[in-house]
């Protein structure tokens, strides 16, 4: 056999063993998790590493959603991973699935928010406010991928303001009715089902589970992004959908469930965004050593060490606030405003780290040969959805003086 | 099948490398360990042979507590139970001893580890093991398949294949491309938790090597850019600068 052959089927070992990427800890967080969170950690890592970060610039640049990720994702098990095993989920904690958050989001926010939507917003409600047959019928097909699931909540024109909204079903005998629209949904474009949140006829908020092939219902494609562009996203529309009475979630009614669902995905959003923050850190770290101008590098600059040192001192009391939050969450204490509060802080400092990493990066900062402003646009999503930036002031100004500011 | 893979705890490949106590002894603070990359590719093609053709894989270490983290990796991968010989692996005389008594005692259909490890990268342990226990040992192995109880396989040999096939049990020193690394899913490293990982202690403590002192490679030199159409001066400078031809 020539040798170059035998070369080549060997070059997977040497591409692991080149791979320069370290995770800065520098406040020895590491020592706080398991031997299995790493474990969980590295896997996330390589997992992201193989499937998502060679090709997650091709789709960005296309605007192409990865239907092949879906099942990847569930095979790997980064849907619901909070969920017990006998629904199919990995039946891990919360700092777990912080860290498969992280890992995820260091490779694409859009990639990260598909496995939140799935995990947060499809399977914790249906867990959690399903009925034990809609429990058994669909949580083990969306841990696996079999199913995309998205999540119906923001309307055209009622988006921080959900309790608005004017979606609404009507019992009619054996089936609701449901009409109505969503917009900005993650996923909707390929979803086979939908958590769809509308009023009934007492004016009550309540979810119901919408299938794709149902009558009326249809999922046009938001075109034009400028951010998460790797992650598909559209509208739900409602024309007299005859749901089936089965697929009401039983459970809980009001706006406290859809907001329920979100703490559970804000909290790994504030994970997440910790992840692209690391990988912006990481690459301007590499680039400023490597990057010479007026013969040295300019890491020896002290206004890119300035940048530099602030990136890691963020990153480093994000990492802090996840990792507590994270404990407090598995010991079932976690408030909702301490969850805004770390969504809100991490997904700013994500994004102010991105946009000096982008400075730091020069030119090079805006092609896609580095992954920087690919985060820097998603994260303009990450700002938005969940809860504006601004929203989350509100619900802390509300925690703390006990006056709503809403309204 | 009952396999038996082998598996070292060694530093992650981008590890600092550094000595301590008069470059006697290698210093493991930070060290992140991992498994040797080429006894992965034997876990990962034991995994895929007991997915084929059912039964059993049991991973062994010879080391110490700190290499339980890669032992419960082997398990997240796919492993069913493991086995750790609790002593530092001295040298790979004593390490095919721990091996080849293990062998012995479980009846293994295969016994598969690395082509080398990737710290000492000694690539003795499977021919001592073979010759301690009387099997047959094939290495470098590059492609494995059972057929009809026997084994068809591929071998690297300079510049070229060998092709065999070879009867159960026997033992085998792989590299890739034999099967690609697994990643652990969620749930494999959730059922690790509670996979049997019996401790053993090990039998005799005879070495054949003793180590004197450790050094690091020379630093890299200067690098030389020569004009590709002056050769005369390339045959120059590796005559007389480097002096190697
Ligand atoms: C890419 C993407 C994916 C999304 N995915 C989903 C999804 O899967 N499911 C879903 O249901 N939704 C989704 N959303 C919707 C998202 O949650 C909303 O965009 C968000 O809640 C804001 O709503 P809006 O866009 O209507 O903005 P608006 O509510 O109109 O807000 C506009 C601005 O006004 C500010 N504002 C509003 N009210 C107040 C106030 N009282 N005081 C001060 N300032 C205020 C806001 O902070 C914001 O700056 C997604 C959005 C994006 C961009």
């Amino acid at each position: 056999m020539p040798i170059n052959t035998l070369q080549q089927e060997k070059s997977t070992l040497k591409n692991v063993f080149t791979d320069p990427f370290e995770s800065p800890d520098f406040y020895a967080i590491d020592d706080l998790l398991t031997e299995e969170h790493k474990l969980i950690r590295s896997s996330i890592r390589d997992f992201v590493k193989k499937e998502i970060t060679p090709y997650v610039e091709d789709w960005c640049q296309k605007a192409e959603f990865p239907v092949e990720m879906v099942k990847k994702f569930g095979k790997i098990g980064a849907f619901g991973p909070t969920i017990p095993l006998k629904y199919g989920g990995g039946g891990l904690d919360n700092i777990s699935y912080g860290l498969i958050m992280q890992e995820i989001e260091r490779g694409d926010s859009g990639m990260r928010s598909t496995a939140s939507v799935q995990g947060s917003l499809v399977m914790y409600p249906i867990y959690t406010f399903g009925s034990e047959e809609q429990k058994r019928k669909y949580l083990p097909k969306l841990a696996s991928g079999e199913l995309l699931g998205c999540f119906g909540l923001t309307e055209p024109d009622f988006g921080s303001n959900p309790a608005g909204m004017l979606s609404n079903f009507k019992d009619v005998g054996d089936y609701y009715l449901l009409n109505g629209s969503k917009m900005w949904i993650s996923n909707a474009p390929d979803a086979d089902i939908a958590v769809v949140w509308a009023k009934n006829e007492q004016d009550r908020i309540k979810g119901l589970i919408v299938e794709r092939g149902m009558e009326g219902f249809t999922t046009p494609e938001t075109h034009g992004k400028w951010s998460l562009r790797a992650s598909g996203t559209g509208e739900l529309v409602f024309d007299n959908v005859k749901v089936p009475k089965a697929n009401l979630l039983p459970e809980k009614d009001g706006l406290g469930a859809p907001l329920l669902c979100l703490d559970s995905a804000r909290y790994g959003i504030a994970w997440g965004s910790i992840g692209a923050a690391m990988d912006c850190y990481e690459s301007a770290r590499r680039y400023a050593l490597e990057r010479i101008q007026f013969d040295k590098p300019i890491a020896s600059f002290q206004l890119i060490q300035k940048k530099l040192a602030e990136m890691l001192t963020e990153i480093t009391k994000g990492q802090l606030l996840n990792w507590r939050l994270g404990v407090m969450k598995d010991e079932g204490k976690a408030t909702t405003a301490q969850i805004s509060l770390a969504k809100r802080n991490n997904v700013e400092i994500a994004l102010n780290i991105a946009r000096e990493a982008r400075q730091i990066h020069g030119g090079m900062g805006i092609i896609g040969d580095y992954s920087i402003m690919r985060h820097m646009a998603n994260l303009e999503s990450v700002i938005t959805y969940e809860g504006t930036h601004d929203i989350h002031l509100l619900i802390l100004g509300q925690e703390i003086t006990g006056i709503q500011a809403f309204s | 099948m009952k396999i038996l893979v082998c598996i070292t705890n060694v530093p992650d490949t981008t590890s600092r490398i550094a000595f301590i106590n008069n470059d006697t002894e290698f210093d493991k603070s930070g060290i992140q360990y991992v498994i040797g990359p080429y006894d992965d590719f034997a876990l990962a093609r034991a995994v895929e042979l007991k997915e084929e053709l059912g039964g059993t894989v049991t991973a062994l270490n010879v080391g110490e507590a700190y290499g339980d983290p890669v032992i419960r990796k082997a398990l997240a991968i796919g492993a069913d139970d493991a086995i750790r010989i609790n002593s530092f692996p001295k040298d790979s005389f004593f390490v095919a001893k721990q091996i080849a008594e293990v062998v012995k005692k479980g009846g293994y259909d295969l016994v598969l580890m690395g082509r080398e490890s990737s710290d000492f990268n000694g690539g003795q342990v499977h021919g001592m093991v073979g010759e301690m226990v009387g099997l047959p040992v094939v290495s470098p192995v590059m492609k494995l398949d059972i057929e009809n109880g026997k084994a068809k396989i591929a071998r690297e040999i300079d510049g070229g294949k060998e092709f065999l096939e070879v009867n159960l049990p026997f033992i085998a020193g792989c590299q890739e491309p034999i099967a690609e690394w697994k990643i652990p899913n969620m749930r494999g490293i959730m059922s690790a938790r509670t996979k049997p990982l019996q401790v053993l202690e090990p039998v005799g403590d005879e070495t054949r090597i003793s180590l004197k002192k450790f050094s690091l490679p020379p630093e890299k030199g200067e690098v030389k850019m020569i004009d590709e159409d002056n050769v005369e001066e390339l045959v120059q400078l590796l005559k007389n600068e480097a002096k190697v031809i």
